[in-house]
């Protein structure tokens, strides 16, 4: 007996159930008038460290809470605590990007109603982050000055879903042999509209810049 | 190293989409993957290799992906042009006002699936319903 195969058009995102929880959380941060920041970057360029100039520069002016997504531990929601910050620690448990059913249950245990600002730190790592969406008003990256001016090169997907490119650590360009210029001149090419932002989280150079950048977008959303 | 879990997503939507239709087995799974995503062709077959292994469902069957060149039209001038990952700026008038029409696809297009002739398929519905790990 032969049998003919049968054709069936699925025509379906593979990220299906992740945008429909996404576009619920999107729904959920309007509906509350709370701006929620996607950061991505590579471990160790300075994300909890930038999130707290970020803070200091921005809570006169808003309420402001932290997601933090890491494999394990919770030792970067315990320094923004510290800072008398709402935090609250997703530990992905070996998965390599957050996503929106993590993001659904993080900002649960929030009062959003008291919130103006959701800082939301993705797990370290330029690829994976970049295909999923959290339902966030505006994702960033931060490369710091150490990793090299090549990256944009390397990993220009990220450099391309971000509205802001925050080039953190600035402080050590004289002992780097870091190319600013070429740096800057990569992510035109990439993402010619995203704005860079020089800065260094410690000394606090360029934060203003910055954080003014994201203020006007938050309090777009009020 | 994503990848895994995309494919996981995919076989996922693939068996209710099957097992609906009344299939005994899937013979053939087709995606659409953009070349401005971060999924590697060769990770989404490795990945469909392991995860179907001991799936009798999928025992024999195919994975074809077509990766979709990325594509922008211009803002300004209006002109559609084909890119690579790292060009995004109009090639006619030079504007980085550009939008990408293709190129970020994640899709599963179709599949093929091999239907007893006794089968009884479940009747078709809407949207699946949303399942929450």
């Amino acid at each position: 007996m032969t049998r003919m195969a049968t054709h069936i058009d699925m025509k379906q995102p593979i990220l299906d159930k992740n945008d429909r929880l996404a576009e619920e959380n999107r729904k959920l941060f309007a509906e509350k008038h709370v701006f929620v920041l996607n950061i991505l970057a590579s471990p160790g360029s300075g994300k909890t460290s930038t999130i707290l100039a970020t803070i200091e520069a921005l809570r006169d002016e808003f309420n402001i809470a932290v997601i933090e997504g890491d494999i394990a531990s919770s030792v970067d929601s315990e320094k923004i605590k510290a800072q008398g910050i709402a935090a609250v620690q997703i530990n992905t448990g070996g998965a390599c990007h957050l996503e929106s059913d993590m993001i659904k249950r993080a900002v649960d245990v929030l009062d959003l109603d008291e919130l103006d600002l959701i800082l939301l730190e993705n797990v370290g790592n330029l690829v994976c982050p970049t295909d999923f969406d959290l339902g966030e008003n505006a994702k960033v990256m931060i490369l710091s000055v150490p990793e090299g001016d090549d990256k944009p090169l390397k990993y220009p997907g990220v450099f391309q879903v971000s509205q802001a490119v925050v080039l953190n650590k600035i402080d050590t360009m004289p002992v780097f042999n870091f190319d600013k210029d070429a740096f800057c001149d990569h992510v035109k090419q990439l993402n010619p509209n995203a704005p860079i932002f020089p800065i260094s989280a410690t000394t606090g150079e360029g934060v203003e810049a910055w954080a003014e950048w994201l203020a006007e977008r938050v309090r777009a959303v009020q | 190293m994503h990848e895994l879990g995309l494919m996981t997503g995919v076989l996922d939507a693939v068996t209710q989409s099957a097992v609906e239709a009344g299939a005994t087995k899937v013979l053939k799974v087709t995606l659409s993957v953009g070349e401005m995503t971060e999924a590697i062709e060769d990770c989404l077959t490795f990945a469909y290799e392991a995860l179907t292994e001991e799936n009798t469902l999928f025992s024999g069957s195919e994975l074809e992906i077509h990766m979709v060149k990325p594509r922008s039209r211009c803002l300004d001038c209006g002109l559609e042009f084909d890119h690579d990952r790292f060009h995004v700026t109009c090639p006619q008038c030079g504007s980085p006002a550009t939008q990408l029409i293709a190129g970020r696809d994640l899709r599963i297009d179709s599949i093929e699936v091999d239907i007893p002739d006794d089968a009884d398929p479940a009747p078709a519905k809407g949207a699946p319903a949303a399942e929450c790990a």
